[in-house]
């Protein structure tokens, strides 16, 4: 069995440093299984958030070796032998302890996303074509691992401006709604700030439900605003057709 | 608010994220300068039956002191400048925001503004350099078209292959947008009301997946185009008459 050192966040609000422990390896083991070895074994005040260990709570995002990962996904396996391996708290967010951070702003952006908004005599039916680009969204675990690379949100902090990816996909999801009638693009553009992502994809790269957020959510989105603000062809065309 | 030591550094992360836009900012500054080498330099871009993509469509003005090229080049440059695709890759490499994922960006914290704000805001009219495109390329077809024809009579030289494997690539760029993608179905909510359309959409929905691969393939090879225009034209190489 071999050994693997991992050099843990340590701290709160206030600040923190690095402390490492080492932590035999076993088969399968993945890094949450590291740091519960390190909750038995040394520290058991050692805060993580977890729920499933299934990858599929989002609960457990964390920074493994400078990358957001979920620490329930990333198997020890994967590291070189002898590697040191830092885990610390996603960055974006303000630390609460360790390796717990306090996300909860992202669930007062999602209060602000308009709700789906059917017509008043809507048919219900939908054919699987329409709710299929949907569908892709609703993978999202709320990981918040896409929020945390943002650069806009986690280097940047415009926290004020710019609602995030996993708030983009929200919005295209409802906008793209086969029953929905509601429009969002002044709420995308001026609420959520569309226009601040310049879709340079690190969403994309760590999500681990495999959402195409950028290609499939927030460029769509950018087009149809596009669509409202900025092509004057379009605007002419729905003149014409009376829209 | 930061959390620990984490902030303080470029970046934890170990890998090499910096060998992607190092190589990317490498290519595109050399496609960049020799574009703009062979663009101002108004000579060697026909060679009977091969005209330069540079160079067309074929513009033999007296009232225009300056290479034709500059009156063409606008509509692919713009049409690649704002490609959804580019623009990460020039972030990336040429303005640092962000480099990598989790890597940190150039600028002041608070400031940033994106694609909200002049002169980001201009990638809006994306599609507008789209359809200039479109032109092009029509041109591009009929160049390609005109390759086989030689002073004696039908036939096939490698130049032919090369114009004609050029404008496919630039086709498969071109259509494979974003922009485009958006226009042909994506503009959507209700996909089961227009079967045509949805198609038509799923279509270039799975090329626009690997847009970057059309977006390389389709840049290097219209340099190397010209390149062979080039050499056969001021002599260096011969065209091998294959048929
Ligand atoms: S693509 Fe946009 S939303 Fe996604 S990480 Fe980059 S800037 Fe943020
Ligand atoms: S979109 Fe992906 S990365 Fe973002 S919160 Fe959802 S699952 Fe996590
Ligand atoms: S513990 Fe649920 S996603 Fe990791
Ligand atoms: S050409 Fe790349 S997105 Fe339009």
């Amino acid at each position: 069995m071999s050994v693997a050192k991992l050099r843990v966040f340590r701290g709160d609000s206030q600040g923190g440093e690095e402390k490492e422990y080492e932590v035999p390896v076993d088969e399968g083991m993945v890094v949450l299984d590291a740091l519960f070895y390190i909750q038995a074994n040394y520290d058991g005040d050692l805060a993580i958030r977890w729920n499933c260990k299934a990858a599929k709570c989002g609960s457990c995002s964390t920074e493994i070796n400078g990358k957001p990962r979920l620490a329930c996904k990333t198997r020890m396996d994967s590291f070189e032998e002898g590697e040191t391996v830092t885990v610390y708290p996603i960055k974006a967010f303000p630390v609460i302890k360790d390796l717990v951070t306090d996300v909860s702003w992202n669930y007062e952006v999602s209060k602000k996303i308009p709700p789906f908004t059917p017509a008043e005599d809507t048919e219900w039916i939908m054919y699987q074509e329409d709710v299929e680009r949907g569908q892709e969204f609703r993978k999202c675990i709320e990981c918040f691992m896409c929020q945390n690379v943002c650069h806009i949100l986690r280097d940047h902090n415009r926290k004020d401006a710019f609602a995030g990816p996993r708030f983009m996909i929200k919005i295209a999801e409802r906008e793209m709604h086969p029953l929905d009638v509601l429009d969002r693009r002044e709420f995308a553009r001026e609420e959520a700030g569309v226009g601040f992502c310049n879709i340079t994809k690190c969403c994309t790269e760590v999500c681990p439900e495999d959402i195409h957020i950028t290609d499939n959510g927030i460029i769509p989105l950018k087009e149809r605003v596009v669509d409202k603000y900025y092509d004057p062809l379009s605007w002419l065309l729905r003149k014409i057709k009376g829209k | 608010m930061a959390n620990g030591t984490a902030s303080k550094a470029l970046t934890m992360r170990k890998d090499m994220w910096w060998v992607e836009p190092l190589i990317t900012g490498v290519v595109l500054g050399a496609f960049g300068i020799y574009s703009t080498w062979r663009a101002l330099s108004n000579q060697f871009y026909y060679t009977e039956p091969y005209l330069s993509p540079f160079y067309s469509p074929l513009l033999l003005l007296d009232w225009w002191p300056l290479s034709p090229a500059i009156l063409i080049l606008w509509a692919p440059l713009g049409f690649r400048a704002t490609c959804y695709y580019y623009r990460k890759a020039y972030y990336r490499a040429y303005f640092f925001s962000p480099p990598g994922c989790a890597v940190k960006p150039v600028g002041k914290r608070g400031s940033y503004t994106g694609e909200s704000s002049f002169p980001f805001i201009l990638q809006n009219i994306h599609r507008f350099f789209l359809y200039a495109s479109i032109v092009i390329l029509l041109f591009l077809w009929i160049d390609s078209y005109e390759a086989f024809f030689f002073h004696d009579g039908m036939g096939v030289g490698v130049g032919t292959i090369v114009l004609t494997a050029n404008a496919f690539l630039l086709t498969m760029y071109s259509f494979s947008c974003h922009s485009f993608r958006h226009l042909m179905g994506g503009n959507l909510d209700v996909f089961s009301k227009c079967p045509t359309r949805f198609r038509l959409w799923g279509a270039i929905s799975v090329q626009n997946e690997v847009h970057m691969k059309w977006a390389w393939t389709s840049l290097v090879f219209v340099a190397l185009t010209d390149l062979y225009v080039f050499l056969v034209a001021n002599g260096t190489i011969t065209d091998l008459r294959l048929i």
